[in-house]
């Protein structure tokens, strides 16, 4: 049971919170918590990818903008010039469009945030299905550095693409309307009800991969972190292991940037550098590589200390630092894994 | 096409290309002594450059450019003898998380130390108007700069490698590590000396570029990715090789803004560099059957 206890106290602490912030009047903290949420969420993703498979991954936040980009498109596309034609006449009639006045009072119609939503997982899915197939044929500096390079076309084609906005990135990204009364979206009224969402999410997508980690598939993942020539003597569909978690990687990073997005409102080709990507990884080096809990404890602290500005013009700087002194200084001369794979 | 204009474009190319080999060269260095890729390597150009032109209103150009390359040699000393060598039997992934890391308190100082404005240095020669006429097409006699540069680099390390001592014993240690120790070889100074002269090229290649291109403390880590392309792409570890991959990606990049958007410049690099892993991860010049050995 105790591997339930960490999703458990989220979950708790995703309710306990908001009224006890209320009462200390500090309600203002819970937006970074929030974000924070989100952000580790695709810690998660890559600490099963890195921790528990052993494959690195330098272009997490490729992902990550690939779900808020392609969500924030279709839920800001004006579909209105069209409405007479007759698929989006169809969609129209199948409930999949969502109506809306812009702030000139013109009339739009646009995919509702689900069908966008939805849409923008699957073509994340696609991708890493995609990219994965050959890129999880490399090993070490040759896998690192193509999730790198993948990482950089993300952000160079979203930054140099009109329709995403270019150097602005996409604005005015409608609220995402869960259930009716329920909306992943910014603004003081719905402060405490997202961050509850929130919590609940990264509850979630925690207990998920706890589950999976103690499942058939999760001891597969170990015995190729631990030694892929092994593990594929002794049966393991190494390729498949790898690109099953590398997907399943994209997905939670895609998800958190879907939901940060409209929690935000919008969403910037920053949100594909590589820095982000190194932060996504230093919160996973820091919390102990195979340690879901850990990942789990550093993200929400750094994240949210990062988020408050507490690190001030140093912020990268520190993700840098945390890389170098947990490698250099790290429990028994590094992180689980790593050690044990290299002697 | 017009020819002027063909002959722009090839000419740009090769500068490029000149550069990403410095780079690549710089790689490979340090991969043959110590079998690491160093995520760094493009925090040296990024070095070089930023420093020689915060002493070039101080001191003559020069002097400036000579004191960046050592300054930038001794940077990449201290983050062998400080960082990496603390790590050197902790497996690749740890080496790559260590180099990233150090990529970026690095590029971090430079921020803070030089903040976020575009940076240049002047011409070596003439200014920037000065030109030179080719075939049509005009070029900066900068452009003289950074090919002889780049050529003198190669030429001195063959040189360097083929005919001295120190040069021969890091080779002996890159092919064979124990085999070299028992030769008497002190394996451990080789890999600073590596790092040395891999940080000096990359500050090399970041000064005589700057007054083309301009610098800026953030342009590391694309240098860093197109060198890796052009080192991957020769086959790592082989600096020739290196220099005629190096001439083909650039040319390849320049004339690639005649289909594709300029915005979408280094995307095509970073394809080529995906296919090449893909296909050929021994690289173009190298063999597959001596790339199956190696441990990437």
């Amino acid at each position: 049971m105790r591997r339930f206890v960490p999703a458990l106290a989220l979950a708790v602490l995703a309710f306990a919170l908001p009224p006890i912030a209320a009462a200390t009047k500090t309600s203002f903290l819970l937006t970074q918590a929030t974000m924070s949420a989100y952000y580790v969420l695709v810690s998660l993703g890559l600490c099963a990818l890195m921790g528990y498979a052993g494959q690195i991954s330098l272009g997490q936040a490729g992902f990550f903008a690939i779900g808020g980009y392609a969500s924030s498109f279709f839920s800001t596309l004006n579909l209105e010039a069209a409405a007479q034609a007759p698929a989006v006449r169809l969609f129209d009639a199948a409930g999949l469009l969502a109506r809306g006045v812009d702030s000139y009072g013109a009339p739009i119609l646009s995919p509702s945030p689900w069908v966008a939503c939805l849409c923008a997982v699957l073509i994340a899915a696609l991708i890493a299905a995609l990219i994965g197939t050959p890129v999880l044929r490399l090993k070490g500096h040759y896998l690192a550095m193509a999730t790198l390079g993948f990482g950089i076309v993300v952000e160079k084609i979203v930054r140099g693409t009109k329709a995403l906005g270019g150097a602005d990135g996409i604005s005015g990204v409608p609220a995402f309307t869960i259930v009716p009364g329920l909306a992943v979206t910014g603004g003081r009224q719905a402060r405490s009800a997202n961050f509850t969402v929130a919590w609940v999410v990264l509850a979630l997508g925690l207990l998920l991969l706890e589950n999976l980690f103690r499942s058939r598939s999760g001891r597969a993942l170990r015995a190729l972190h631990d030694g892929e020539e092994a593990a594929g003597a002794m049966g393991v569909d190494t390729a498949r292991y790898k690109l099953k978690v590398f997907i399943l990687g994209a997905v939670y990073a895609a998800v958190a940037g879907i939901l940060l997005t409209h929690y935000n409102g919008s969403i910037g080709p920053g949100e594909a550098s590589v820095m982000k990507s190194t932060r996504y990884l230093a919160i996973v080096a820091v919390g102990g590589m195979a340690n879901l809990t850990g990942t789990l404890v550093a993200g929400l602290v750094l994240n949210f200390l990062s988020l408050r500005g507490v690190f001030g013009s140093f912020d990268d700087g520190v993700f840098g630092a945390i890389l170098v002194l947990v490698m250099l200084f790290g429990p028994g001369s590094g992180p689980l894994g790593i050690r044990r794979r290299a002697r | 096409m017009r020819s002027e204009l063909f002959v722009q474009y090839l000419v740009s190319g090769l500068i490029y290309g000149c550069i990403y080999s410095a780079i690549a060269i710089g790689f490979n260095i340090i991969y043959n002594a110590t079998g690491i890729i160093n995520f760094a390597q493009g925090e040296f150009a990024m070095l070089g450059g930023m420093i020689a032109s915060g002493l070039a209103p101080k001191m003559p150009l020069a002097a400036a450019v000579a004191v960046a390359v050592a300054l930038t040699a001794a940077a990449g000393v201290a983050v062998e003898r400080i960082f990496l060598r603390r790590v050197a039997r902790g497996g690749v992934l740890k080496m790559i998380i260590v180099t990233i890391g150090l990529s970026i308190l690095i590029r971090e100082a430079a921020l803070l130390a030089w903040g976020e404005s575009i940076r240049t240095l002047p011409f070596f020669s003439g200014n920037e108007v000065s030109s030179i006429a080719l075939l049509g097409a005009h070029f900066s006699p900068q452009v003289l700069w950074v090919a002889g540069a780049i050529a003198l680099i190669v030429g001195a390390l063959g040189l360097f490698f083929r005919f001295t001592l120190t040069g021969k014993a890091m080779r002996g240690c890159s092919a064979n590590r124990d085999g070299a120790s028992l030769c008497g070889i002190k394996p451990d100074a080789l890999v600073t000396l590596a790092f040395g002269m891999s940080a000096a090229i990359g500050a090399v290649a970041g000064c005589v570029v700057a007054p083309l291109t301009q610098t800026h403390y953030a342009i590391g880590n694309v240098l860093a990715v197109k060198g890796f392309t052009v080192a991957a792409f020769g086959g790592l570890g082989n600096s020739a090789a290196a220099v005629g991959a190096g001439l083909i990606l650039g040319t390849l990049e320049s004339f690639s803004i005649i289909v594709v958007p300029e915005a979408y410049k280094d995307v095509v690099t970073i394809v080529i560099l995906l296919a090449v892993l893909f296909v050929k991860p021994s690289g173009l010049f190298g063999s597959a059957a001596a790339g199956a050995l190696k441990e990437y």
